[in-house]
């Protein structure tokens, strides 16, 4: 299958983003760069202007491989009914902190 | 944006208030809350006039710059070019201000960069220079960058604490600014046979500029331990640039420094022709509203 024309001719990376409290990295976007390194900086260019984050990971959008939304109900819906899959039927004992 | 995306944004941009903020939201004083006094044994002229001329480098730099937005090949390299015009603003910003606390006759940042003439300006050649293209536009900022990074590498021991303090938060930006200009320098370099043609006639555009970065200045020689020799900053200069020339595959330029006319020039207040025009649209708005907020 021919990849979908963009605009730009340099191909497209997500960015995710790491805030200073010690977060997962979260996706926030993604951009055009001519490659990894480029993408890095245009990164901190396009989404730390406003000190959000102390680290940055670039992946190029190509090789990243995503679930299909047609593949939703079986991926997805066999789980919505296992209640017992969550801890819930546990009696915590009242000296537990941090629970 | 999605309630779960602003959410992932507002956590990461988890500080509240304006001190995450260059200048927080609202454009004050941006030395507000220092100490403004010059140290004892400083000469406060030359302090005032060596803050003017490296802060007028920052204006007519960050102007210049400015001047590419919306002709930038790419949105993300158009972003990248704002923020570093406005790093360098901010640092004109603060020596501005620093020059005016330093006078000591009341005037403000916006009374210098405005309401002085083209003759007034102090700042180097190299800064209001049009890049004709997107290779003179990285060539002369690797030029800039090294060169001013170089110099506050020096200041942030300045006994001037102010210049000091200004010098140390600008060596942040710069390492960046000679970073992209460096990573442009050696991708058109080393990239095709007619990429490579474009960086090597735009770095020899460029080189006649820098012979001025590093005359004597008898402004610095009066500030003994609180300003720079330029001399002194050609070795570390020219080794950054070898090295980005070397594996951009591109010869140092050979040619004649742009005359001084009748000895002077950007230091002595002596500019070239482009000057004028990029002053009236730096300055028209300003003087056609004295004192207008907005």
């Amino acid at each position: 299958m021919e990849e979908p024309r963009v605009h730009s001719g340099w191909p497209l990376y997500e960015v995710f983003l790491r805030g200073k409290r010690g977060l997962n990295h979260v996706h926030v976007g993604s951009l055009h760069a001519a490659d990894a390194q480029m993408a890095l900086r245009h990164a901190r260019d396009l989404y730390t202007r406003r000190n959000e984050g102390v680290s940055i990971w670039v992946v190029a959008a190509a090789d990243i491989t995503a679930s299909s939304p047609d593949e939703k109900d079986p991926f997805f819906a066999p789980s919505g009914d296992k209640v017992y899959r969550h801890p819930t039927f546990y009696q915590l004992p009242d000296d537990v902190p941090h629970m | 944006m999605t309630e779960d995306e602003f959410a992932a944004y507002q956590s990461l941009s988890e500080e509240t208030g304006d001190h995450r903020w260059a200048f927080g939201t609202g454009f004050t004083d941006p030395l507000e809350g220092i100490d403004a006094s010059v140290p004892d044994g400083v000469d406060a002229a030359a302090l005032t006039a060596y803050c003017l001329a490296l802060g007028d480098d920052a204006l007519i730099y960050s102007h210049r710059l400015q001047q590419w937005m919306t002709r930038m090949p790419e949105l993300e390299e158009e972003t990248a070019l704002a923020n570093i015009a406005l790093d360098l603003l901010g640092q004109a910003r603060m020596l501005l201000a620093r020059a005016g606390q330093a006078e000591g006759r009341g005037r403000r940042e916006d009374d210098l960069a405005f309401f002085r003439d083209e003759h007034e300006f102090r700042s180097v050649r190299l800064a209001e220079h049009t890049d004709a293209d997107f290779a003179q536009l990285a060539g002369r900022l690797l030029v800039f960058s090294a060169w001013r990074l170089a110099l506050f590498g020096r200041l942030t021991a300045s006994a001037d604490p102010v210049l000091a303090a200004i010098a140390a938060k600008g060596a942040n930006e710069l390492a960046y600014h000679r970073d992209y200009a460096a990573q442009w320098v050696i991708r058109l370099g080393d990239g095709t046979p007619l990429s490579h043609d474009k960086m090597a006639a735009a770095l020899g555009v460029i080189w006649p500029l820098t012979d001025e970065l590093f005359q004597a200045d008898p402004v610095a020689a009066r500030l003994p331990g609180v300003a720079a020799d330029p001399a002194e900053l050609r070795a570390e200069v020219d080794a950054v640039l070898d090295a980005v020339l070397g594996a951009a595959t591109l010869d140092r330029p050979q040619g004649a420094p742009l005359a001084r006319v009748a000895g002077k020039a950007g230091r002595d207040g002596v500019h070239t022709e482009p000057f004028g025009y990029l002053l009236a649209e730096l300055q028209s708005v300003a003087r056609a509203h004295p004192d207008a907020t907005w």
